[in-house]
């Protein structure tokens, strides 16, 4: 009836994950009980849940990033603190056990339920906007793709409190990961998580695709799209070609666990560098996945904080392709270590170089930009500086690595592990940060508080630093990752400062929550009633914050780069018509969740073993996408005197901000 | 984001939203097939790595026919002769003449998984199944995801013939119609590509 699922499958006899089990389910209690106390369930199941509005959606998205972090981050406190303490006769506080499913946690979490969460967010709240549309393309397979996400996400919490997660590291390690070698549920749970999650993924990266390039306003050619529009193209590029093979990967994972094939298995013709291989095909552009739109939203901040247009667009332009095209070419340098000829070695550390030319661009770009402009240092632009300053230590460390012989003394020791998170925390999520307090006034209609973002700033930053830099030190003095006790005692202080540095980091995540709290009870002094809060220069600043379901009224016209700046040089902006036409929105549909909570429930049982409820999640699923695909009934229209109203109120507030204020204040 | 406030009413665009709409779909499913091409390219890849791993086990010549593939081959292949016939009489409103070729393209479709299914089978009963040797798990693993998109187009093809007889030959059901299309022809280029590289190859 329950497969191998029975009560020992809940890991009573440890105290501190029992610890976090009920921590976080009393949380989840606490939250429901308020929605439900203050009689919030239909308000949140018909603005939100079922939701087909790419902005709110977006939002959603958002949110379970941030709820991700927080518990990656968890994971990282944890390793952090073990490792600062469990030196020579001390074995500090986690069982070996406990300690290898962290760290596999932790980088599971942080890709792909943290990091692609957070930037699909941020694409589906600003891309529509930034090319002038009034949706994506597929607006019900955007819902399907968060609920995907979410039920992968939440199948990795669930493991948590029953059973085990994966003890074999995120990237999944052949043959460990063998039924031989592995058979409780940890494998699958990572497996199954990640096979939902890249489902999403593939969707969010074929709808965005098609958004762009079919559903731009007129007048936006290519070449005038904000550069936030370029990244997001090159990463669902990227994520189009690469996910297939991920899930590829561990489909065939699957059937070695599950039907006991030999496709990986180091027996009966298995080929355990396949999967290395086919891992990495994916795992390498998936890096460039998630820093491209971070450079994107980098380059947006950039420009209208400085108060020009970006230095270099075109260059800017051509560095995100060569960058897109060449992370295909370096995969092998994860495994330079692993017996392959010179020539090949030679070839991969090449192009691995070659990288770095791009990325340099884009860096000069950038300074250029803040060269002579009137720069405004606010929040994103703190975490602009602050990654431009220290990612480019990272991309040093990185063309290091790139040197074969090099990659043999530094691999998989500590090197590696402060190398990508010197390319990652600044270069990802830096970036999402910034575009966080960026486009928080468009998506929630106030702004957020700078002195507690700054605050928080500054305690990630010192706080990077102090972890990171040891464990560059660590590298060369030869400790290996993922150990969670060590003899040689040299090691101690500088792991010591790490969790020091984690400690602050901590801190500054409790001074974002802060920010959070302050900015919302503070939203009626910080409204931004303009839509137009920071002066900016492209499309989605023209509309009110937060924007109608339709986004724009009349759809721009566009005549160059920076297309909002011109409107204004022009006085094309905020222009009321006599006459509206009628929108047509997507209705909200439920079965976007549906599929979620189904998808999850096949999960759930394929972990277990539970083969009546997987055929009934697949079945279901499967009726759930027939009866949806013969709706021909899923338009509502927003008719002319709707739009006509909306659009007058909001008329309205910004003729009442530009009479109480001096000429020439930034936002009009 | 406003509490949109609205009526809802049947949707009755002009024709225009209806063909850009129909053009942006059709765009999407394109780039679906590509990434689902990617997917078989990796198969394939698998099975280059893989296929000569015979483990002491048997090799393609023990093990494929090629007068039986090259028969699986031509009910692909006719079915998509027929489904190109029902797209016609689609495109023309021919209700009836669309709906017996489309019949006619599921059976024949039905007829190519049923002797791959055979196939399979008689293979499995001879201890000859996927988990035999490496050569046998990616070549189960190739056919079975073709065999596995070839099911998906027909319980697809199954809900199109329905939605015809219920609803007509309306607009949506022409868009879905036209990518059902495009998914059959690309199963059978894929197809193509398996009949060469693991029978042919295998055997000759």
């Amino acid at each position: 009836m329950f497969g191998k699922l029975n009560l020992s499958a809940i890991p009573f006899d440890m105290p501190i994950t029992i610890g976090a089990v009920i921590g976080a389910l009393s949380l989840a209690l606490i939250i429901l009980g308020l929605i439900t106390y203050f009689r919030k369930w239909p308000y949140l199941w018909k603005e939100w849940l079922t939701s087909l509005d790419h902005k709110k959606i977006g939002v959603m998205y958002i949110i379970l990033a941030l709820i991700m972090l927080l518990r990656g981050f968890a994971d990282a406190l944890m390793m952090r603190s073990q490792q600062a303490i469990a030196a020579g006769t001390s074995y500090g506080y986690l069982p070996p056990d406990h300690f290898n499913q962290i760290f596999s946690a932790h980088g599971t979490i942080m890709i792909l339920f943290m990091a692609m969460p957070f930037l699909t967010g941020l694409m589906n709240i600003v891309v529509p906007q930034q090319i002038g549309a009034r949706d994506v393309a597929f607006p019900f397979m955007n819902s399907v793709s968060l609920w995907l996400t979410a039920a992968g996400a939440m199948l990795i919490m669930v493991s948590l409190g029953i059973g085990e997660f994966s003890k074999s590291g995120w990237t999944g390690i052949a043959p460990l990961f063998e039924k031989e070698y592995s058979p409780g549920t940890g494998v699958d749970y990572w497996m199954w998580g990640v096979q939902l999650g890249g489902a999403g993924s593939l969707m969010t990266g074929i709808n965005f695709l098609v958004t762009i390039i079919k559903m731009r306003a007129p007048g936006l050619t290519l070449m005038r799209m904000p550069l936030f529009v370029w990244t997001a193209l090159t990463t669902t590029t990227l994520i189009i070609l690469s996910f297939p093979v991920l899930t590829v990967a561990l489909a065939l994972l699957f059937l070695d666990r599950y039907l006991g094939m030999h496709i990986f298995t180091n027996d009966l013709g298995g080929n355990m560098m396949l999967y290395n291989n086919f891992f990495w095909m994916w795992g390498h552009p998936e890096v460039y996945i998630v820093v491209l739109p971070a450079f994107g939203i980098f380059s947006e901040v950039v420009a209208t904080f400085s108060g020009k247009r970006l230095f270099g667009y075109k260059s800017l332009v051509y560095a995100t392709l060569a960058i897109m095209i060449l992370s295909f070419t370096v995969w092998l340098h994860h495994f330079f270590t692993m017996g392959n000829s010179p020539g090949v070695n030679t070839f991969f550390g090449i192009t691995t170089m070659m990288i770095a030319i791009p990325t340099g661009v884009k860096v000069y770009d950038w300074l250029f930009t803040m060269y002579r402009g009137r720069i405004r240092f606010t929040t994103p632009m703190y975490w602009t500086i602050g990654f431009i300053c220290t990612f480019v230590i990272g991309g040093m460390t990185g063309v290091l690595m790139s040197i074969p012989p090099a990659d043999y003394v530094v691999h998989n020791s500590l090197f590696l592990i402060a190398h990508f998170h010197n390319m990652l925390i600044p270069g990802a999520l830096f970036g999402y940060l910034a575009g966080f307090s960026y486009w928080f006034p468009k998506a929630m209609g106030f702004r957020l508080d700078e002195k507690w973002g700054k605050r928080a700033f500054w305690c990630w930053i010192i706080g990077f630093y102090m972890a990171f830099m040891p464990l560059y030190i660590l590298g060369f003095m030869g400790m290996p990752r993922r150990m969670e006790h060590y003899w040689n005692l040299e090691w101690q202080p500088y792991l010591i400062v790490a969790a020091a540095g984690t400690a602050l980091i901590l801190l500054g995540i409790i001074c974002m929550g802060f920010q959070l709290l302050v900015s919302i009870l503070k939203r009626d002094a910080n409204r931004d009633l303009t839509g137009d809060p920071w002066n900016g220069r492209t499309l989605e600043w023209s509309t009110s914050s937060p924007p109608p379901a339709y986004n724009f009224a009349v759809i721009p016209e566009v005549k160059g780069i920076d297309a909002f700046t011109e409107m204004k040089e022009d006085g094309r902006t905020m222009q009321l018509q006599d006459q509206y036409e009628d929108i047509p929105v997507p209705k909200n549909s439920s079965l976007g969740l549906v599929i979620g909570v189904t998808t999850f429930l096949f999960g759930f049982a394929m972990v277990w073993y539970i083969w009546w409820l997987a055929v009934a999640g697949i079945l279901a699923t499967v009726s759930v996408i027939i009866i949806r695909a013969a709706d021909d009934d899923i338009e509502k229209v927003i008719t002319a005197d709707q739009v006509k109203q909306i659009e007058a109120e909001h008329y309205q507030r910004v003729q009442a901000v530009r009479g109480s204020m001096p000429e020439g204040s930034p936002g009009l | 984001m406003i509490n949109a406030n609205t009526l809802a009413i049947d949707s009755d665009h002009t024709e225009s939203a209806h063909v850009e709409n129909r053009e942006i779909k059709a765009f999407g499913f394109w780039i679906y097939l590509m990434s689902d091409l990617i997917l078989f390219s990796v198969l394939f890849a698998t099975y280059a790595i893989l296929g000569k791993n015979y483990a002491g086990g048997p090799t393609p010549k023990d093990l494929f026919s090629l007068p039986y593939a090259f028969i699986e081959t031509m009910f692909l292949l006719f079915s998509n002769v027929s489904c190109s016939t029902a797209l016609l009489a689609i495109e023309s409103s021919h209700k009836k003449r669309a709906l017996s070729w489309l019949v006619i393209t599921f059976l024949l479709g039905l007829g190519f998984i049923s002797m791959e299914v055979n196939e399979f089978y008689n293979m499995i009963i001879e201890n000859n199944g996927p988990d035999r040797s490496g050569f046998l798990s990616s070549f189960f693993t190739l056919v079975g995801t073709h065999g596995f998109h070839v099911t998906t187009g027909l319980i697809w093809m199954g809900v199109m013939i329905g939605q015809v007889l219920v609803k007509g030959i309306t607009g949506p059901v022409r868009s879905r119609l036209a990518r059902l299309g495009m998914f059959w022809h690309f199963l059978d280029v894929v197809w193509v590509g398996v009949f060469t590289i693991v029978y042919l190859m295998g055997v000759l």
